[in-house]
């Protein structure tokens, strides 16, 4: 079910102002494939493009072309709300809904749409989701406790549960480990190595170390200046990007020499 | 797929709608819209049914004092002492409370310990729910009992003052004791606005004037009244803007009379919302419209006022 | 001053001498000293005088307490620290003030109010009552007030929900300016105002002289939608944007979004304001002397037929008709509307401290 994302010409606007230029990267599925690069860079913005979901910015906007396999989610009759159903996100900070329990939250996307499921059926999806997220030993036992009642580890994997339970290809996720302590974050990083198994995960951060532990493919963006838009320089093999960039910047933001 | 040059192309913001999301929109933006048009149908409606008696009038409707409207023939009436008397009440109330609620407010924010400061805010709010009807009853009731004696030592030593003289009411139905449950009415109003921009002075504007060394009342000074003082102002027209259209406290409280007098220890004088609220039932003939058109004249003034509250605390939003 | 200076005994400059830190200080217990002792002084002056007054009493003694607390630390510390100390003696007077009416207002209302606030006059209407006839109750005001303000939140909560949604879900540009700017403005129509609308609308519909519950119930409304909106904006302003995002990447439309995960999360915000929304119009009184009327002196239950008395109305005429007795009436009426605004106040409270979303 992973899914292949190309990605060819990509720019996105904020109003007038262009923030992320000439994006073309191909993202292979069953991989994980990191962004990195420095805080204002873009790579959020791009990331959020990938479902859509910075169309709830005012003003956002993108010229260019994203395939999810052979199909462009940007093509006029695309609805925005199925791109999302197909390539799931999980979110710096958790967020749980607060007005759920654990189990509802798991189910929201299904609850949410108005979606009918028999309870069987519920208590499926919803064990299904935790196990892959490795959180069902830790709360089996109070699903009907509110989400917001778990630790800050706890709580992003319930949103990772969340966002597996609605079966997405995809699964982006924005800097998931910033607000984290080490061993939540530890955590977090296993649960990645085993969803790739069945997803395609891009995923944003800011630490170095951990884009070398879990990822396959890394791509480095930059600003070509201040006030200017961010871009693309490089992306390949991980470890190539870590020991043997072939761009002087990637070089010297991996060796943390900026500028 | 297409074979158009991505880059020339640019993706409209969003693909086809949902018919939920079409009705849940249009119902919102169309509850927006309603609420315009009530405020338009207000104004449309009030003028409508005014045209009526203002062409009947034999009067000038803004500068007679008289009210001969409860008729079919001739009808005079004018609105010259109706709006004295409103602007008077109010503008009493708006000396009378203003400083007090500066005052309040600063004792919140800055000189109140912490906890009782919290309770202080609770019983400022519970000030402001009270009904006016019940400030009416208490300004009749109790009040203007009170305030007779007062009267009577204030025209006695201070009677050279025109707004003063005599000969004194002896109920204390007078125009300032309308003006004081007035002031009692608007003081929380004034109170919470001040209060709201006196807790978003920067911290750091104020730490400032105290590292210079500066006392407490030095640093209200240099620091908080001159960012507060666009909030401090838009609260006081809130506030007038609440006295101009007041009712209950004063039609209870004045003895009424249809006349421009500066005397505030006599009776006389009258708003326009109470002359209003009195006049309504017995209203006939032209009765009905020529109210109309007087709470247009309310309408207008408050509206002015208003709007003019609402520029001058929306300019500080933008400055903040 | 560096380590090296001090160990050079032999240096010829004398070091300059620290500033004192101390200041000359009035002693802590010396402003409430003063302050007992200004009330003291003033009480037996008075009572020399003969013309013992509590209010002058009060006044007199804080004027006495505020130039001797200034003169004594103009002469003692210093100018600056004596404005210091007059401003805060001005700003407790100021709260002191403030205290007077509402501590007043209270007082008189609960204990005239309870000499007829009773299980009878809970009960019975004035139907068949003469105004100085020692008999006849609110029952009939109350079902009026409620039924008035309940149709007035049935008309105003949907509305003013949906517009604050707009506000802060979908408006953009110049109509949510307009709807921003003309919902302040409509906080401030006079209450009368809102009444003479209803009045010259019924007219046009059904002619000249028609009130009825409805009537009062759409000029409360007037009055109750600008409220309505500007505390629902705030509530749904404080839901977290991550809420809607998160709602927005499992593929939930806006709308369903909107429906099922912002409002719950503001639900008992949303139900605060509407209850204060509801505390504010309860006790109006003017829009309903002109559109409900104010002579209704009987039990009406119907909303659409006849006049219609309420609570503050009630007050009201009776103050008018001017007897001991009606005083009594309008006392224990006030009590009543004053109860009910409490218990308003009491249930938001409640319902934010309860229903607030829980996190354990």
């Amino acid at each position: 079910m992973a899914k292949r994302i190309d990605v060819s010409g990509l720019h996105v606007y904020y109003g007038d102002f262009l923030a992320v230029e000439n994006v073309s990267m191909t993202i292979e599925p069953r991989s994980v494939t990191a962004f990195i690069g420095s805080s204002g860079c873009g790579k959020s913005t791009f990331l959020r493009t990938l479902n859509r979901m910075h169309e709830v910015t005012p003003g956002a906007r993108v010229e260019g072309k994203v395939l999810l396999d052979d199909q462009d989610i940007y093509s006029p009759d695309v609805d925005p709300v199925e791109v999302r159903r197909e390539v799931g996100m999980v979110f710096q900070r958790p967020n749980p809904f607060p007005t759920m329990s654990i189990y509802d939250n798991v189910i929201a996307g299904a609850k949410l749409n108005n979606r009918r499921l028999r309870k069987s059926e519920a208590d499926d999806i919803v064990e299904r989701s935790l196990r892959g997220a490795n959180l069902w030993e830790e709360v089996k036992d109070r699903l009907d406790r509110p989400g917001a009642g778990l630790s800050g580890g706890q709580q992003q994997r319930l949103c990772i549960a969340r966002a597996i339970a609605v079966e997405p290809s995809v699964l982006l996720m924005d800097e998931p480990c910033s607000a984290l302590d080490p061993i939540s974050t530890l955590a977090i990083e296993d649960l990645i190595a085993q969803l790739k198994e069945n997803y395609t995960i891009v995923i944003v951060t800011h630490n170095m170390q951990q884009a070398a532990r879990v990822s396959d493919v890394t791509a480095f963006f930059n600003l070509a200046g201040t006030g200017k838009p961010g871009k693309l320089i490089e992306m390949g093999e991980t470890n190539k990007i870590f020991t043997k960039p072939e761009k002087k910047e990637t070089e010297n933001y991996i060796t943390g020499r900026f500028g | 797929m297409t074979t158009t040059d991505p880059s020339t192309t640019t993706r409209a913001p969003r693909g086809r709608r949902r018919l939920g999301d079409v009705l849940f929109a249009g119902g919102a933006q169309g509850s927006g819209i309603l609420i315009l048009a009530i405020l338009a149908g207000v104004a449309a409606f009030l003028i409508l049914q005014s045209f009526d008696s203002l062409a009947a009038n034999t009067a000038n409707f803004f500068t007679t004092s008289e009210w001969h409207a409860n008729t079919r023939e001739e009808p005079a009436f004018g609105v010259a002492a109706l709006a004295f008397g409103t602007v008077l009440a109010a503008a009493i109330a708006l000396v009378l409370a203003t400083p007090v609620a500066i005052g309040i407010a600063l004792f919140i924010v800055y000189y109140a310990p912490r906890r009782i400061a919290a309770v202080l805010g609770y019983l400022v709010d519970l000030l402001a729910a009270i009904p006016s009807v019940v400030y009416g009853l208490w300004g009749i009731g109790w009040l203007v009992v009170q305030l007779a004696p007062f009267y009577a030592w204030l025209e006695t030593y201070f009677g050279w003052i025109p707004l003063f003289a005599g000969p004194v009411s002896t109920t204390g139905r007078t125009m300032l004791s309308a003006g004081i449950v007035l002031a009692v009415m608007i003081l929380p109003i004034i109170t919470a606005m001040t209060r709201d921009v006196f807790l978003q002075v920067p911290q750091a504007h104020r730490e400032a004037a105290l590292a210079l060394g500066a006392t407490r009342w030095e640093m209200i000074r240099m620091a908080v009244l001159p960012f507060g003082r666009p909030g401090i102002i838009g609260g006081a027209m809130l506030g007038l803007g609440r006295a101009l259209g007041e009712t209950m406290a004063v039609a209870m409280i004045l003895s009424p009379s249809l006349v421009i007098s500066w005397f505030l220890l006599q009776s006389g004088n009258q708003t326009i919302a109470a002359h209003i609220a009195l006049q309504y039932p017995e209203a006939t003939g032209y009765g009905v419209s020529a109210l109309i058109s007087a709470g247009l004249v309310l309408f207008a003034i408050t509206l002015v006022v208003n709007m003019a509250a609402r520029f001058v605390v929306s300019r500080r939003k933008e400055f903040a | 001053m560096s380590a090296t200076k001090l160990s050079a005994p032999e240096q010829t400059v004398p070091p300059r001498p620290t500033p004192s830190l101390r200041g000359r200080t009035l002693p802590k217990y010396l402003p409430p000293a003063l302050l007992g002792g200004s009330a003291v002084v003033c009480a037996a002056a008075l009572y020399l005088l003969d013309r013992w007054n509590p209010a002058v009493w009060a006044i007199l003694a804080a004027v006495l307490y505020t130039a001797a607390v200034t003169v004594l630390s103009a002469v003692v510390e210093n100018r600056r620290k004596a404005v210091d100390r007059l401003v805060t003696s001005v700003v407790y007077v100021c709260f002191t003030v403030a205290m007077v009416p509402l501590v007043s207002l209270l007082w008189t209302v609960l204990s005239r109010g309870l000499v007829r606030l009773d299980g009878y006059f809970l009960s019975v209407s004035m139907n068949g009552v003469t105004p100085s006839m020692d008999a006849g109750g609110v029952y009939h005001a109350i079902v009026g007030t409620l039924l008035m303000t309940l149709m007035a939140a049935v008309i105003s909560v949907p509305i003013g929900l949906m517009t604050a949604v707009y506000l802060v879900e979908y408006g953009r540009g110049r109509l949510r300016q307009a709807i921003t700017f003309f919902v302040d403005v409509m906080t401030g129509i006079p209450s009368i105002v809102a009444g003479l609308f209803v009045v010259a609308l019924w007219i046009l519909l059904f002619g000249p002289g028609h009130t009825n519950g409805a009537a009062g119930a759409i000029a409360l409304s007037v009055l109750m939608i600008p409220v309505v909106v500007r505390s629902c904006e705030e509530m749904l302003r404080l839901v977290p944007n991550e809420l809607r995002e998160a709602s927005y990447a499992l593929g939930v439309p806006k709308w369903l979004t909107v429906l099922k995960v912002v409002l719950p999360t503001a639900l008992s915000g949303l139900t605060t304001g509407v209850m204060l929304a509801l505390a504010r119009v309860i006790g109006e009184t003017a829009p309903l002397i002109l559109t409900a009327g104010s002579s209704a002196v009987s039990i009406n239950a119907n909303l659409f037929e006849g006049q219609m008395m309420s609570l503050p109305v009630f007050i009201y005429s009776q103050v008018r008709m001017g007897g001991a007795i009606n005083y009594e009436r309008a006392w224990a009426g006030a009590l009543t509307l004053i109860i009910i605004v409490m218990l308003l106040f009491l249930a938001a409270r409640l319902v934010s401290h309860f229903f607030a979303p829980k996190t354990r």
